[in-house]
């Protein structure tokens, strides 16, 4: 029998955490697509589970003195409805793609990110916005995003913790975008998608640029010489100066959904799209 | 316990916690109006409302619906009534099985927006997966607030109405029982261990050990067979055990059958039973398959080759011509991805079995199990539920002879649930096909010669490759005039899924090379790709590369005629688009197809029975079963009016073993024409009956009110008669196989009493940069003998174009690789375009009224076209599907250099 810990405070969720090995259960869009999977090949077998949907006050989006704060329990949905600036309009993009409507309304954007799947949606856009992860447990820390994503399905979440929150900091002017490719309109895994934070001074010149492409990498990446590339460019020309070069760190795959040659160069026009939207 | 308001009312539950709520409302709850498709949220049968908005219910925990609202299909709700009116009388609801979660999902976004734009309903239900529809009726209804269903006819006038579907209420109301959706209260549940390896041995331990530490009633292998440890279509080739004995061929063959109460069955490790595997090296694909040296999987098929197909007609060496196309064409696996994953239960009778599952082949699952169980057929009782999709998924058996073998081992009643990815891991699927091909023309265009060399995967067990293999080559060279053809193909064992039916038996395959290759020949030739394909279209009169006239009914000249003013305007929007367009390219693709109607030179006999009893019902006993198609409703139409009886006076008994004559299998194009025309012998017979019993004329009106039956003459005279004052029920019966003669050597026969024909025209949109393929339309002119219901007819034509466009785009299952609905991709919403529908109808005299098959031509012409279209907007000419992005980039990166 599989134990359901459900508790209402973070405290006692991280007790539970603390004193043994539970699959943390938020929108449970990703716990049970894995079940299924597992089962399926005869593997019936399910760590206990800490629900932590009843822990009040993880579910908003508050605004902060240096930007926002993203709850673990904010679904996407909920993200997409929410009152935020453009500078969101990439992760909001991201909101109406992932999954179906269904997943949309269960799922959560730190969910997204502790799936640390190289397909996450979520997550080139949440590396453009340079977001901070709360983690609380025996030590609390703050990590940025970059850090916490370790590898292919992998973060650097102790087994004794628990993601509370996103921090998302301010960007003046900065607008965003996301672009997904899939082979199915909707309710698909992207083949690669990019995702954009940029920030323009009043001559519409590229103060700030932050870039970042998923699916092509086990982890997604920020591209750290396009982004250099790009300041002081007029956001009109940016998209002309995205070159192959600077996709160099890349290391897509060949699999079922496309062949590594293919991620690479579509991984480049994507770019040169997301940035043609953004002008 | 967890508590919470379910459809308005407050319910409490003592599942358990994480059990998803899909299965708590279903097997502790009793609504079984939710369906359970994936498991994964992956189709969005379990859609649900909770607190009012969307959600799967297999991936909420029970736990989380604590103090929630959750409203379910069930509901009495204004709103779901609109819809469910809607869904009928638009024909959204086919097989049923996602129309739950489809109304559910409709029903979050009419809250939130009560008068929605098309996008807006799409997004909506992007996350529900429907597999037979093509989504566009779907639309439609959730776009109609006040929907307004076709009247039932009067007497006389059922035959072309567009009546809602007659069994369609419960598919809207959650209430129509599918697979899974009832057992008896005693039931044990079976689970099958299946091989992980797609060639190995394997030994079984101390499996009684096994059993008692697992608290399990039985674990079953071969030995507890107690027939004959094989089953198989062809009546001469029962090839795939029921449980492996020692040998695996293909990766999900059944090896042992758990048997048990719920939870012991579901708490098995596959590591924890005793099973020790050799994996031995697996036969990927035809050509490793055919290899020398390659070890031989069947002792009947020396080679590995199951079977060979040939037709030879003239000299397709020695032709003259002035043109000459040849190609080599590579087709994927594709599943059929019904949304109901097999489902049912066994229950043991005196001496015998009754099946109670959903299934496409009601007597062909008698004879199985029966041998299986080594009983006589009589002593098995098939009851078919409703069918959550088949599309020839569901024509062989697969849980049938498990259950059977299960409950006769523990003489209980057994039932079973196959996951998503058991369901794809374990039945039949498409063939791939390896298709080399060439085409001649003359100066004119004429087609002078047609030769095909074709290799089918049938995986590791026959299915049904012999129907693939002798179908395709009198289909191959195209619904033309060709002279000279000489058409050979394989069915190839390997150690891949087994390949079965699918709408098309290969047919669909062997359109994409050969209309490719017309599309050769028109550029060569400088000609038209309209023109090339009329001046060659096979009508009456024409002789087919079998040898047979056809007579009758080939509409394919007019299906074209339909379509030409479609394909000038889509060639004048592609011109005028491209000239400006560098990077989205417009592209006008254009196809035909022809279809035999039923088996292919076999008898394949229908038999119905209507009977008008003494106390005034009148009863339709109908073996055919409904898998979403709509036999129901056109047989019982067209019985209704040969007769002479208004529709709405029928009740119906269906496809029961048990209470209704073999009407054959739901397969093959064949219940409109097949059964369609033994329900008009039998409505006549009964007419006859009743005009003697009147001493009426021919032309004499019938009218039944209770239990008397008025019978008028033109003259104004007529009689009633008391049918409670007869000695018996009066009854018709009528009984139809299609007349076609065996094919020799050389392919030469008359195969199919009818064919149905069709030309499709799709216009797409590339990104030539990413290289992806949107499509924009598609435009279809089928000739269909006569439309015994307009209304289904369409709903057949858009769910095979969605189906094709499927093939064409998108789906590749790949065993052990994409054996869900993320990984195998099926179109959602947002891919099916905007359909328009000319309905031809040449009559076809062998039919009731001039009907004959509709349901696997429209999937034929689908993909050919889109490629025609991608090809005209890219240049690009595509050998193989799916045309996934990356294929279509590769192809156009070449192309650039």
């Amino acid at each position: 029998m599989i134990a359901y810990h459900r508790p209402r405070k973070l405290e006692e969720a991280l007790a539970i955490r603390a004193a043994q090995d539970v699959a943390v259960i938020a929108g449970g869009t990703d716990v049970y697509p894995a079940a299924a999977g597992r089962r399926a090949w005869g593997d019936p077998t399910h760590k206990d589970v800490l629900d932590i949907t009843s822990i009040p006050g993880l579910d908003r989006i508050e605004e902060t003195a240096s930007g926002w704060r993203i709850g673990c329990l904010v679904t996407w949905s909920a993200l997409g409805r929410a009152a935020l600036p453009p500078l969101f309009d990439g992760l909001k993009a991201a909101a109406r793609e992932v999954g179906g409507v269904q997943v949309q309304n269960r799922g959560t954007i730190v969910g997204n990110l502790i799936t640390a799947s190289p397909a996450g949606d979520g997550i080139p856009n949440l590396l453009a916005l340079e977001a901070q992860v709360d983690i609380a447990g025996p030590r609390p820390r703050q990590v940025p995003l970059r850090e916490f994503l370790t590898g292919y399905r992998a973060t650097a979440l102790e087994p004794t913790e628990i993601l509370v929150a996103l921090h998302v900091p301010r960007l003046d002017g900065a607008r965003s975008g996301f672009v997904k490719l899939g082979a199915r309109r909707y309710l698909v895994i992207s083949i690669a998608m990019a995702a954009g934070v940029v920030a323009a001074d009043a001559t519409g010149r590229i103060a700030e640029a932050r870039l970042a492409v998923g699916a092509c990498s086990a982890v997604a990446q920020r591209l750290p010489a396009l982004e250099a590339a790009l300041r002081g460019v007029a956001i009109r020309e940016a998209a002309e100066v995205v070159q192959a070069d600077h996709l160099a760190a890349l290391s897509p795959i060949d699999d079922i959904r496309a062949s590594a040659a293919y991620r690479r160069g579509a991984a480049l026009t994507l770019l040169r799209d997301l940035l043609r939207g953004l002008a | 316990m967890i508590a919470f308001t379910l459809n308005g009312r407050h319910v409490e539950t003592d599942a358990a916690p994480f059990a998803p709520l899909s299965d708590t409302l279903r097997e502790r709850l009793g609504l079984t109006g939710t369906k359970v498709g994936c498991e994964a949220g992956d189709c969005g049968a379990c859609t649900v409302l909770l607190d009012g908005a969307q959600v799967c219910a297999c991936l909420v925990p029970t736990a989380q619906a604590e103090g929630a609202r959750i409203t379910t299909i069930e509901a009495e709700d204004p709103l779901v009534e609109q819809l469910r009116a809607a869904f009928l009388a638009h024909g959204a609801a086919q097989c049923g099985i996602c129309t739950p979660g489809m109304i559910m999902a409709a029903r979050d976004l009419l809250t939130r927006d009560p008068t929605p734009c098309a996008p807006a309903v799409e997004e909506a239900i992007s996350g529900v997966l429907c597999r037979c529809t093509g989504y566009r009726k779907i639309v439609d209804a959730v776009l109609d607030a006040v929907p307004h269903a076709t009247p039932m006819p009067s007497a006389g006038g059922a035959v072309g109405a567009a009546v809602a579907r007659l069994d369609g209420a419960p598919k809207v109301a959650g209430t129509d029982r599918f697979g899974a959706d009832a057992a008896p209260p005693d039931a044990l549940w079976l689970r099958v261990v299946r091989s992980p390896h797609a060639s190995a041995r394997f030994t079984l331990g101390d499996l009684e050990a096994a059993r008692r530490g697992l608290g399990l009633q039985a674990i079953l292998t071969h030995r507890d067979v107690p027939g004959i440890n094989a089953f198989g279509i062809m009546p001469n080739l029962k090839d795939q055990p029921v449980l492996a004995e020692g040998l695996v061929r293909f990766r999900g063959e059944a090896v042992l059958a758990l048997v048990g109460e719920r939870a012991a069955v579901e708490a098995v490790r596959d590591g924890d039973l005793p099973i020790a595997w050799e994996p031995l090296p697996a036969l990927h694909g035809v050509e490793a398959a055919l290899a020398k040296g390659a070890p031989q999987l069947h002792a009947h098929a020396p080679g590995n080759v199951l079977v060979r197909g040939r037709l030879t007609s003239g000299d397709a060496d020695a032709a003259q011509s002035a043109a000459q196309a040849e190609g080599a064409f590579e087709t994927a696996f594709v599943e059929h991805a019904y949304i109901e994953p097999e489902a049912g239960y066994a229950e043991p009778t005196q001496g015998g079995m009754t099946i109670v599952a959903c299934t496409q082949a009601p007597y062909m699952d008698r004879e199985e199990t029966a041998r299986v169980l080594g009983v006589a057929e009589e002593a098995v009782r098939i009851v078919p539920t409703a069918c959550g999709g088949g599309f020839g998924g569901k024509l062989d058996v697969s849980i049938q002879p498990l259950l059977a073998v299960a409950a006769r081992a523990v003489n209980r009643p057994v039932r079973v649930v196959y996951s998503r990815t058991e369901s794809m891991a374990s039945t039949t699927k498409r063939h791939p096909a390896i298709l080399r091909a060439r085409m001649a023309a003359d100066a004119e265009g004429r087609f002078t010669a047609y030769a095909l060399d074709a290799d089918f995967n049938t995986g590791a067990y026959a299915s049904w490759g012999p129907t693939v293999a002798n179908r395709v080559p009198v289909h191959a060279s195209g619904p033309y005039r060709v002279p000279n053809v000489r058409n050979r193909t394989r069915a190839v064992y390997t150690n891949d899924t087994p390949a079965g039916a699918f709408r098309g038996f290969g047919v669909p395959q062997a359109a994409i090379a050969t209309e490719a290759l017309v599309d050769d020949l028109a550029e060569q030739l400088g000609l038209d790709r309209w023109e090339i394909r009329r001046r060659n279209a096979i009508g009456h009169g024409d002789v087919t590369p079998s040898g047979q006239v056809l007579h009758a009914s080939a509409g394919l000249p007019e299906c074209l005629d339909a379509l030409k003013p479609v394909w000038d305007a889509m060639l004048s929007r592609v011109a005028a688009h491209n000239t400006s367009a560098t990077r989205h390219r417009l592209g006008a693709g254009i196809a035909c197809m022809w279809y035999g109607c039923g088996n292919t030179s076999m008898s394949n006999p229908s038999r119905m029975r209507v009977v008008l009893g003494r106390d005034g019902t009148l009863t339709l006993f109908n073996g055919a079963v409904d898998i979403g198609q709509g036999s129901t409703t056109v047989i019982a139409q067209i019985c209704a009016d040969a007769l002479g009886l208004p529709l709405s006076a029928f009740r119906f008994v269906l496809g029961d073993t048990a209470l209704t004559h073999d009407a054959g299998k739901t397969s093959a194009s064949r219940q409109t024409f097949v059964s369609g025309r033994a329900a008009l012998e039998a409505g006549r017979d009964l007419r006859r009956k009743i005009l003697a019993l009147a001493n009426a004329g021919e032309d004499a009106t019938l009218a039944l009110s209770g239990a008397t039956l008025h019978v008028a003459d033109r003259a104004g005279g007529g009689r009633s008669i008391d049918l409670a004052a007869l000695a018996s029920d009066l009854e018709g019966d009528g009984r139809y196989d299609p007349p076609t003669t065996a094919l020799d050597e050389e392919g030469q026969g008359i195969p199919y009493a009818t064919y149905g024909f069709a030309a499709q025209c799709a216009l797409v949109r590339v990104d030539t940069v990413l290289g992806t393929v949107k499509v924009e339309e598609i435009v279809a002119a089928q000739d269909v003998g006569r439309a015994v219901n307009p209304t289904l007819v369409i709903g057949q034509i858009h769910g095979g174009i969605a189906q094709g466009l499927g093939l064409a785009l998108m789906e590749e299952f790949i065993p052990g690789r994409t054996e869900n609905l993320h990984d195998y991709l099926i179109p959602t919403a947002g891919d099916v375009p905007p359909i328009r529908v000319h309905l031809i109808e040449d009559p076809e005299p062998e039919g009731p009224f001039g009907a004959k098959g509709v349901g696997e031509p429209a999937l034929v012409p689908t993909a050919p076209a889109i490629l025609g279209a991608i090809r005209h907007a890219t240049g690009v000419r595509v050998t193989r599907v799916p045309v996934l992005p990356h294929r279509l980039w590769e192809a156009l990166h070449v192309r650039q250099g």
